[in-house]
């Protein structure tokens, strides 16, 4: 009683014993504090460098995202607006935005999500002194990003007859004129779903081949006595469980990835605005607000959405490869 | 782990196979040999196939850098260089340079900063995996899940607010404003966090026992016993800075602070319809991609050695 009376004086005159309890237990959870101020140390520089770029951004996002805000003047607050604005008054966000993000985002991560897979469960197939070649080449493109091939993409879908897939269908006679490919509203989806699907297999890619090397062989034997009988089987039953914490963290990167994505219409076409947005996904729509147009607010509203569904995607992945009890 | 069995029956099944196989006459014991054989140099085959049709955008990268100007006008339009030449590279380095920023001082930019965020990034992401690994302390767990929730954090989602916190803290047109936005790297420390967790403990505690502190510990056995982790964070982290643009979009206004990303995008922004600026713009393109492939070569097996513990449970 009389320490706690001396640390804290004007509570501690009328305390019951539950208050006591209460100041005993804080003065050591802060001595504990003090005793492991050490590991607090070692890890200032990341939590200082995480809540200033990371969480304090986050926040902000939400924070500006029920504002009206120029980037000059000082934000007004005007409640959900921007959110109601999105859905009923944002023809573009409703008529080409969410379509074009939603095609793209299926095809994109699931898609280059089980391309991983498959490619890594191949190449683990192989005999290991030749895997690491395949490996490299496999994950050349996505090392080499966006920004470097784009020189190669923009040579390649060049709409005139000297671009190279023109060149080439010409010859095989599969079109008559050559195509605009990238100015092309028609194609450009496409296009960008395919260059983005090379580039797709990055780190989560190189996480599947090493959770490959960690399932344990006797497994397979047993499930060969068990009465399994190719090695698809062999895959599904043994393989992906084994390896689900794995698959997780590939999927939780074939998320990002798919979210980064965005710029890869800018790099191609280099329009801000892809033509009649044909090309125009999530992230281009923000950076349309927050750069050409400076409606923060309103872009930030976007971003708060893109965020929650991310985040929302992210919890599915969780529920789909959470390891379960007495796996 | 339920599912493991005993090691008596695999290896029962092992004999079983193997008397099952001896049973057998001899030429059917080797047409099966035969088979496995045949299906995977069939597999690799086909492997060879796809990995040369993943690269050809890498071999048109090279290809195209060392043409010169007559071949990137031929019709029809060819793959492979005839006669190499250097020129686009020399063109890189003396000619850009009389413009009004020259080509060398974007490299020498994204050297530095490169560099200095490589040392950072590994320091800081060290230090928090290994207190984040073995140290007990409060809100360790909030930390962690947040770490773990920031995985999937993409910075193009919220450049406004990084924007305005860039230029709020006044570092707008420096080297910090490239190097500071990475220093938070959640999956590097997740996975030095992951890597540093199969370290026994038993070590640390010999170490204590003999009288090592903290940072003695830090410095001369865990960094060295981490170094694949160390590996790979400084891979993931070239590559997330190396190839980024943001930096040089977002928070440089001055043509002197930008990055060569920033330069390689503004050549092929370009590029729509002129084709004499491909090979350029292709030399240029090499220079970004060469760093990042000669760091993954030397480091590609510790790469996949961290990968083992990439698991998020």
């Amino acid at each position: 009683m009389n320490n706690k009376s001396l640390t804290l004086p004007a509570k501690g005159s009328h305390s019951s014993p539950g208050g006591a309890r209460f100041v005993r237990r804080f003065r050591r959870f802060l001595r504990e504090c003090w005793d492991s101020r050490l590991s607090y140390l070692f890890l200032a520089p990341f939590l200082i460098a995480f809540c200033g770029f990371i969480l304090i951004p986050v926040l902000m996002a939400l924070l500006l995202s029920v504002t009206s805000f120029n980037g000059f003047s000082f934000p007004t607050f005007i409640g959900v607006h921007n959110f109601i604005a999105l859905l009923t008054q944002d023809i573009v966000f409703m008529k080409h935005t969410l379509p074009n993000t939603f095609k793209f985002a299926l095809i994109v991560g699931p898609g280059g999500y089980a391309l991983s897979f498959v490619f890594a469960w191949l190449i683990h197939q192989l005999p290991r002194n030749i895997r690491d070649y395949f490996t490299l080449a496999l994950y050349a493109p996505s090392m080499a990003g966006g920004v470097a091939l784009s020189v190669i993409w923009i040579a390649t879908f060049s709409g005139d007859r000297v671009g190279y897939l023109n060149n080439i269908l010409l010859k095989l006679g599969l079109i008559e004129t050559s195509q605009l490919w990238l100015q092309d509203p028609k194609y450009l989806m496409n296009i960008m779903i395919i260059v983005t699907l090379w580039t797709s297999m990055g780190v989560g890619f190189l996480a599947m081949l090493g959770g490959l090397q960690t399932v344990n062989t006797e497994l397979y034997e047993a499930g060969r006595i068990d009465g399994i009988k190719n090695v698809l089987q062999e895959a599904y039953y043994i393989t992906i469980p084994s390896m689900k914490p794995q698959m997780l963290f590939s999927a939780v990167m074939a998320i990002v990835g798919t979210l980064k994505a965005g710029a890869i219409s800018t790099q191609l076409t280099g329009l801000a605005i892809t033509p009649s947005y044909s090309g125009h996904l999530m992230t281009n729509h923000i950076d349309d607000y927050a750069f050409l147009r400076y409606e923060w607010g309103y872009a930030s509203a976007v971003s708060v959405v893109l965020l929650v569904i991310s985040y929302l995607v992210m919890r599915f992945c969780y529920r789909l490869f959470a390891a379960k009890e007495g796996e | 782990m339920t599912q493991l069995p005993p090691p008596k029956l695999s290896q029962l099944s092992r004999t079983l196979e193997l008397f099952r196989s001896f049973q057998k006459p001899l030429f059917l014991r080797l047409s099966k040999l035969k088979r496995v054989s045949i299906s995977k140099s069939l597999l690799i085959v086909c492997f060879i196939g796809l990995a040369f049709f993943m690269l050809l955008p890498i071999i048109f990268l090279f290809n195209n850098a060392f043409k010169p100007m007559n071949e990137l006008f031929l019709f029809p339009p060819t793959i492979w260089v005839k006669e190499p030449t250097m020129r686009n590279f020399e063109q890189l380095f003396l000619h850009a340079g009389a413009a009004v920023v020259p080509f060398t001082r974007y490299l020498f930019n994204s050297v530095f900063v490169v560099f200095l965020s490589l040392v950072v990034v590994i320091l800081v992401s060290t230090m928090a995996g290994y207190v984040l690994s073995k140290h007990r302390f409060h809100f360790k767990g909030l930390i962690l899940s947040m770490i773990m929730l920031s995985l999937m954090f993409a910075p193009e989602t919220v450049a406004i607010p990084r924007y305005l916190i860039v230029s709020s803290l006044g570092i707008t047109n420096t080297y910090l404003a490239h190097i500071l936005p990475f220093i938070a790297s959640p999956v590097a420390v997740f996975l030095m966090k992951q890597f540093i967790d199969q370290i026994p403990d038993a070590l640390i505690e010999a170490a204590k026992l003999d009288g090592a502190n903290d940072l003695y510990i830090f410095t001369r056995i865990m960094i060295p016993l981490a170094a694949p982790a160390v590996a790979t964070i400084s891979i993931i982290t070239f590559q997330a800075v190396y190839l980024d643009i943001e930096g040089s979009t977002l928070y440089t206004t001055k043509e002197t602070m930008k990055t060569i990303g920033f330069y390689v995008s503004s050549l092929t922004i370009n590029l729509q319809n002129s084709v004499a600026g491909q090979s350029m713009a292709a030399a240029a393109a090499l220079l970004m991609f060469i760093p990042n492939l000669i760091m993954f070569l030397l480091f590609q097996r510790k790469m996949i050695q961290t990968m083992l513990h990439s698991g998020v449970k």
